[in-house]
């Protein structure tokens, strides 16, 4: 049924985002630390249980993949609620602030993946 | 008449109306991949730039802080586009992810987050004592929302800033977002963003959960649960860093 993958996929996220907010509560933060996250990796867990029989049908799989494809239409909604105006209408200095984030932090990937993936190969080998 | 029922059948139904909208906008940003680019730029990406446009359009006639979805028939676009749709359908996008990879760059995803919080929020600091600001809760601040722009207010709130200076760190984190959403798929060959390693590593560097939603959204859909899985981690790691030590430290240093 599909309901079932519905139900699956909104249980996983209500839990993990139980989980986030516990987890911000315990560091004493006013915020969801990882729930998405930890949504995710449930959803994942219990959509790979096939070997004790509780591998989701191909019907219920389709309640979750629907919601899998509607991740860009929803991100392009989103895209349109976002207070553009204000970014670019603020003055240059949060202007400024944001470009060079984004610039040093795009800088610093192919190192850290360099990195990563070096010390993934030693460990395997 | 008909335009005033036309009005209101539209508004009654909102989310609806913008399952239409975002239906037609998608439909002509593929238009324009296929015609105008010969498919060079991605359908979705030309859809979400558009959808930033409209924001921005939408913002100019209201006035209002939540772009298009300030005008009252597109109320729905704001819903459809929300939070929690948004967490949901990232939610969805983990089935089918693989497990293994998510293990494998587990250690380098969690230690990029710290680094992607460290470095935005000292290159936030250091422009904002570039445009002569002094006072350390400022500048914190100011560092603190080019992480997010919810990390910026939270820290801002913590620490006592004024609200123009936490409207400042939101501006600053929304340009991020922004930024990272139409940027991501011009450099994603440059800095070898086409693996689920790198992806993990990217969505903990960047944070930005819109901004990475957005961004390999354009670039490839199937890299979407590893950046997302690190990035919704950022925000809570930046509300947890930037009130508490990274504080002390700009204090310390100015």
């Amino acid at each position: 049924m599909v309901i079932y993958g519905v139900a699956l996929l909104s249980f996983c996220m209500l839990a993990g985002m139980f989980v986030g907010d516990l987890i911000g509560l315990a560091l004493g933060v006013d915020a969801n630390v990882g729930g998405v996250g930890v949504a995710m990796l449930l959803l994942l867990v219990l959509s790979n249980m096939s070997s004790r029989g509780l591998k989701p049908g191909p019907i219920t799989q389709t309640g979750i993949g629907f919601w899998s494809a509607m991740y860009i239409p929803i991100v392009v909604a989103m895209a349109a609620r976002q207070n553009v105006l204000a970014a670019l209408s603020s003055g240059s200095m949060a202007i400024v602030a944001g470009i060079a984030a984004v610039v040093a932090s795009f800088a610093l990937i192919p190192f850290l993946a360099r990195f990563g993936q070096a010390q993934g190969e030693t460990r395997d080998s | 008449m008909i335009l005033d029922s036309l009005t209101r059948v539209l508004s009654a139904n909102a989310l609806i109306t913008a399952f239409v909208f975002v239906g037609l906008l998608v439909w002509f940003s593929y238009w324009i991949s296929k015609t105008l680019t010969r498919g060079h730029v991605h359908g979705s990406a030309i859809a979400i730039a558009l959808g930033l446009v409209c924001a921005w359009v939408g913002g100019l006639a209201t006035g209002g802080s939540r772009g298009l979805a300030d005008i009252p028939i597109l109320v729905g676009v704001g819903t459809m586009g929300g939070a929690m749709f948004r967490d949901f359908a990232i939610v969805a996008t983990a089935f089918g992810a693989d497990l293994n990879t998510l293990k494998k760059a587990g250690a380098v995803g969690a230690m990029s987050i710290v680094i992607g919080v460290l470095l935005s929020f000292v290159v936030g600091a250091v422009v904002a004592v570039a445009f002569g600001y002094t006072d350390p809760v400022t500048v914190t601040t100011i560092g603190a929302g080019a992480a997010t722009y919810i990390v910026g207010p939270v820290t801002g709130t913590a620490l006592g800033a004024g609200s123009d200076v936490i409207a400042l760190s939101v501006a600053a984190g929304l340009t991020k977002s922004v930024l990272v959403m139409v940027g991501t798929p011009f450099v994603a060959p440059a800095i070898g963003l086409n693996n689920p390693h790198a992806a993990m590593i990217y969505g903990g560097l960047m944070g930005t959960t819109s901004g990475v939603a957005g961004g390999l959204a354009a670039t490839d859909p199937k890299l979407v649960p590893y950046g997302a899985m690190t990035a919704t981690f950022y925000t809570g790691i930046g509300c947890l860093l930037a009130p508490s030590l990274l504080f002390f430290l700009v204090r310390a240093v100015l």
